[in-house]
């Protein structure tokens, strides 16, 4: 087996809310949005992040590159681990991890040229490049990319969404990154636009041999882009594994439940299927449930669910649940019938 | 006669950079209970649509042509004649409930109000009636939580508390408009449900507007696909879906990754949305088809019905595209 | 990555111009009739102040001998005797002193102004940007700076330390900063979580280039628009101390002063020793309102 690019283990951030009002003494109520993730990522990967909004998933591509502080491992191949280095130790890592951000527009800013902003992370990495050096590498990548090089002065605000998009992936491709975070680098693009950068996405990432992070709440496009899925819920991995093997074969009740809420473009199909509801709200972060986080919805959880937090199994297909299994063979369910 | 009857609706807007047209000529009906969706991606109009038909165009915005309501004209009419209407026959959510829930009063005060101003309800009977619709669109404890105050629903109990007040005076039109879209996909599944049961107890008419040919697929009898604020498609459900006629609804469901199917590449529509400052002459989407010629770019041919129920607008024949 | 042949000719052709956000904003602030007029206003009010002395006939220390102690029969305006504002009570020439006002008054307006834009701008940028405790230090001393009666404390200086030019900019520029660096900290607390923030962070830009480069190009707009607003402000804060007999010194003048003294003379009938001063200050000030709502509609089109 090949060395992992980046070894995740036990990451986890916590943010220490004070409410208005409270004394500098009162101890500050902890978020806990991500609690001991582990995952391993290999070069040329894909893996794809999914979950409901405050799962944590943008949490933890924000602490992979320290711009949230964080505990646990994140060892690069090299051997270092990015978690415990410095702000100046971490620059030189900053090179090799480029993040794709949400929303196209204001990830740009607005009073900077797209040469300027393409070439920013240049600059920033390989300072005594010449002017007429990394102009020319600009123009190169912006035709990698599929924008006009003769675009080079223009404004983000002169683009539409999808070009915009492109300008950001260009800027995390000019220091040819090893990894590529992308967080929900489609959710705010029309459906046309949306297939154009998942497809220059996987094209780029084919041919430049990058590994990937994607982050998105679109099951469709995680599964379309992914060679591995992880699923999060409260900030706790819940399910992980190949992308046909979780699609096809889910073993944890939220990744089932989940995948069953999909809306399917086909009538036939949409009608036929069916969707396991999930009761009541998410749980607070500040106050998650006791033993698994899931069992205050879950149509599975017993007694035991409320004691023990269930571990990650190890192997391929990893579940993080007492009573895994394929969807027919609920418990409950086959009491129930 | 059609209960919704729209002929002919344009919608512009005056903005500094020049006269933006939103709606192009559009002409739509809609008999009782029947559920219409309108699909179109960000800038084809169909916000503005909804917003022309219910008279909440912003400041600079002009509506032409038509919008009869029970054979009654509401396009630009008189507040008396509009407000009556637009309270108890046609009702509206939208994408973000927060914007139509006022943060400083208990849901509670803000339901009964439209009871009792426009049913004429005592207060008591009017809490009885909210407390009763919150439990029609599945607020758990809902005589308890009607005295809280919005912010503190979460997303999803909040989509539901603004289904119950439109819902209050028993519209005969409800128009969705993405009701669904700020939420995630288990929620999503959640209203979705709630919004179909409550149509069929109700007999009302729904219109949903959204960007999502999933959510469509699942929920609406009849589509139509808006693009550049025209209408290229317009289908029984089923058939649009087996059989799309227009490039565009082609294009569009080749772009959508499955999440019940192995995935190749995408066929993705190359280029961006038009400019709806200065709207093409011809076919708006000429410019990103593949089967567009000269004179797509110089005129569209109107919406024909080229089988039963199923109308298209393109130039090229149903032969020249396959 | 090589460069294939099509991909070399396309990278040979011309490169477009991008219209910037500056652009964008010139359009519409030209387009905006009150805001022009108010530019074309400042402009001939500067000229005339800058340059008017040239078509003086007295130097606005000269006293007139042949008006002086009959300012109300013979010092109205005149052409004759190249008092074209008339003459002030003691003689002097009212047009020559009313153009040094203006210069003064001007300069306290643009001087207290820039300090505001530079000291406030960076503090507040800084403050907002590197938060934590450091925000709270930096924004608790702010709050006590305002907290202290401003007027009294440069009458105060002024006293101890002398009317003098320097003490009143001195002075003025002390406090003039502390509301734009509350308005820059805020502003910058928006910015600091754009997305194209965090991408720079995320690249390891250092943190100084990041304010430098993505924080404060993007205040721009609100601090121009503020300090626009600070020049009328300044005006009247040196107006109000001058009126008090603290402001500039004799033979010295500013509008403040001139109105004051205009003021006081009125009772003798020599009504043109008010309204000329009045007339350049409130052209002024009417101006600088004008060019300041001009630039907020221009530079923040969605706030409108």
């Amino acid at each position: 087996m090949t060395k992992p690019l980046l070894s995740v283990a036990d990451l986890r951030v916590t943010f220490e809310l004070t409410r208005a009002g409270d004394m500098p003494w009162t101890a500050p109520r902890l978020l806990h949005a991500v609690s001991g993730v582990s995952f391993d990522l290999f070069p040329g990967e894909t893996l794809g992040i999914v979950g409901e909004s405050g799962c944590g998933k943008s949490t933890l591509a924000r602490a992979l590159v320290q711009m949230v502080p964080a505990t646990g491992r994140a060892v690069w191949t090299d051997g270092t681990d990015l978690l415990s280095l410095t702000r100046a130790q971490m620059l030189k890592y900053r090179a090799d991890i480029q993040m794709v951000f949400q929303d196209p527009l204001a990830s740009l800013n607005p009073r900077m040229t797209v040469g300027q902003i393409i070439a920013e992370p240049l600059r920033t990495h390989h300072r005594g490049l010449a002017d007429a050096e990394v102009k020319a590498r600009v123009k190169e990548m912006m035709d990698r990319v599929g924008l006009l090089p003769n675009q080079i002065n223009r404004y983000p605000h002169e683009f539409s969404g999808g070009q915009c998009q492109r300008i950001g992936i260009a800027r995390a491709l000019i220091v040819r990154p090893k990894l590529l975070i992308c967080d929900e680098p489609v959710s705010a693009l029309d459906v046309s636009i949306q297939a154009q950068v998942i497809n220059l996405l996987a094209e780029l990432q084919r041919d430049l041999g990058l590994a990937m992070i994607f982050i998105a709440h679109d099951l469709s496009v995680v599964k379309h882009i992914s060679d591995r899925v992880m699923v999060l819920y409260l900030g706790r991995t819940m399910e992980i594994a190949e992308s046909g093997a979780l699609y096809a074969d889910p073993q944890h009740p939220y990744t089932q439940a989940l995948l069953s809420a999909v809306p399917i473009p086909d009538p036939a199909a949409e009608r036929a299927k069916r969707i396991i509801p999930l009761d009541g709200d998410l749980p607070s972060p500040m106050n998650p449930p006791s033993g698994c986080v899931f069992r205050t919805r879950c149509p599975r959880a017993e007694a035991v669910c409320a004691e023990t937090v269930p571990v990650l199994s190890a192997g391929a297909h990893g579940v993080a649940c007492h009573f895994p299994g394929p969807l027919i063979r609920t418990r409950r369910m086959a009491e129930r019938a | 006669m059609a209960m919704l009857d729209i002929r002919n609706l344009s919608v512009r807007f005056d903005t500094p950079d020049g006269t933006v047209t939103a709606v192009n000529g559009v002409s739509l009906s809609l008999d009782r209970g029947e559920t219409l969706g309108i699909v179109g991606e960000s800038g084809s109009g169909k916000s503005q649509l909804a917003f022309a038909v219910m008279g909440l165009l912003a400041k600079n915005g002009r509506a032409t042509g038509s919008v009869a309501f029970d054979g009654r004209e509401i396009l630009n009419a008189p507040p008396a004649v509009i407000n009556p209407i637009r309270a108890q026959k046609i009702a509206m959510v939208f994408q973000d409930p927060m914007t139509s829930l006022n943060p400083y009063m208990r849901v509670s005060d803000q339901m009964a109000e439209v009871l009792v101003h426009h049913k004429g309800m005592s207060k008591a009977q009017a809490l009885a009636e909210c407390v009763r619709m919150l439990d029609a669109v599945k607020i758990p404890d809902a005589a308890g939580r009607v005295r809280l105050f919005p912010h503190e629903f979460s997303g999803g109990m909040r989509q539901r508390v603004m289904i119950a007040m439109s819902l209050l005076c028993r519209p005969e039109l409800l128009i969705a408009d993405e009701p669904t879209t700020a939420l995630d996909v288990t929620v999503q599944a959640q209203i979705m449900t709630l919004l179909g049961d409550l149509r069929r107890d109700l007999g009302m008419a729904t219109i949903l507007i959204t960007h999502d040919l999933g959510v469509v697929a699942g929920f609406c009898e009849r589509v139509i696909v808006l693009y550049g604020g025209q209408i290229m498609e317009q289908s029984p459900t089923d058939p649009l879906f087996a059989t799309p006629a227009h490039p565009y609804t082609r294009g569009l469901l080749g772009a959508i990754p499955r999440v019940d199917q192995e995935g190749e590449e995408l066929s993705a529509i190359p280029g961006s949305p038009p400019n709806m400052t200065r709207p093409p002459k011809g076919c708006p989407f000429a410019p990103r088809c593949a089967h567009a010629g000269e004179d797509c770019l110089d005129h569209l041919d109107p919406l024909t019905e080229f089988a039963p129920g199923r109308f298209r607008a393109c130039n090229r024949s149903l032969e020249e595209l396959a | 990555m090589a460069i294939d042949a099509s991909a070399m000719g396309r990278l040979a052709e011309g490169e477009v111009k991008g219209r910037s956000l500056w652009a964008d904003a010139r359009r519409r602030f030209f387009r905006n009739k009150a805001a022009v007029a108010g530019v074309v206003t400042l402009l001939l009010i500067t000229l005339l102040a800058l340059f008017g002395d040239a078509l003086a006939q007295w130097s606005n220390e000269e006293i007139d001998f042949a008006v002086m102690g009959q300012a109300a029969q013979l010092g109205q305006p005149s052409i004759a005797n190249g008092h074209y504002f008339g003459t002030d009570d003691l003689g002097r020439d009212l047009y020559s002193r009313t153009l040094q006002g203006t210069r003064i008054s001007l300069m306290v307006g643009i001087v207290g102004s820039l300090i505001a834009v530079i000291v406030g701008t960076l503090y507040g940028a800084v403050s907002g940007y590197v938060g934590g405790r450091t925000d709270q230090i930096m924004m608790r001393i702010v709050d006590i700076l305002l907290a202290v009666p401003f007027m009294f404390v440069v009458i105060l200086l002024l006293v101890m330390f002398g009317r003098s030019l320097f003490m009143l900019f001195f002075g003025i520029g002390l406090m003039s900063w502390l509301n734009m660096a509350r308005i820059v900290r805020g502003q910058t607390l928006s910015l600091k979580h754009k997305e194209y923030v965090e991408a720079a962070q995320a690249t390891g830009v250092p943190t100084f280039t990041i304010i430098l480069r993505h924080i404060v190009p993007n205040l721009v707009g609100i601090v121009a628009v503020y300090a626009t607003l600070l020049v009328p402000e300044m005006i009247l804060i040196e107006s109000f101390i001058s009126f008090l007999g603290l402001g500039v010194q004799e033979p010295l003048t500013s509008l403040g002063a001139l109105i004051s003294e205009g003021a006081r003379t009125i009772y003798y009938g020599t009504t043109w020793q008010l309204l000329w001063p009045l007339a350049f200050f409130i052209a002024t000030l009417f101006s600088f309102f004008f060019v300041g709502d001009g630039l907020r509609d221009a530079l923040d089109p969605k706030d409108r």
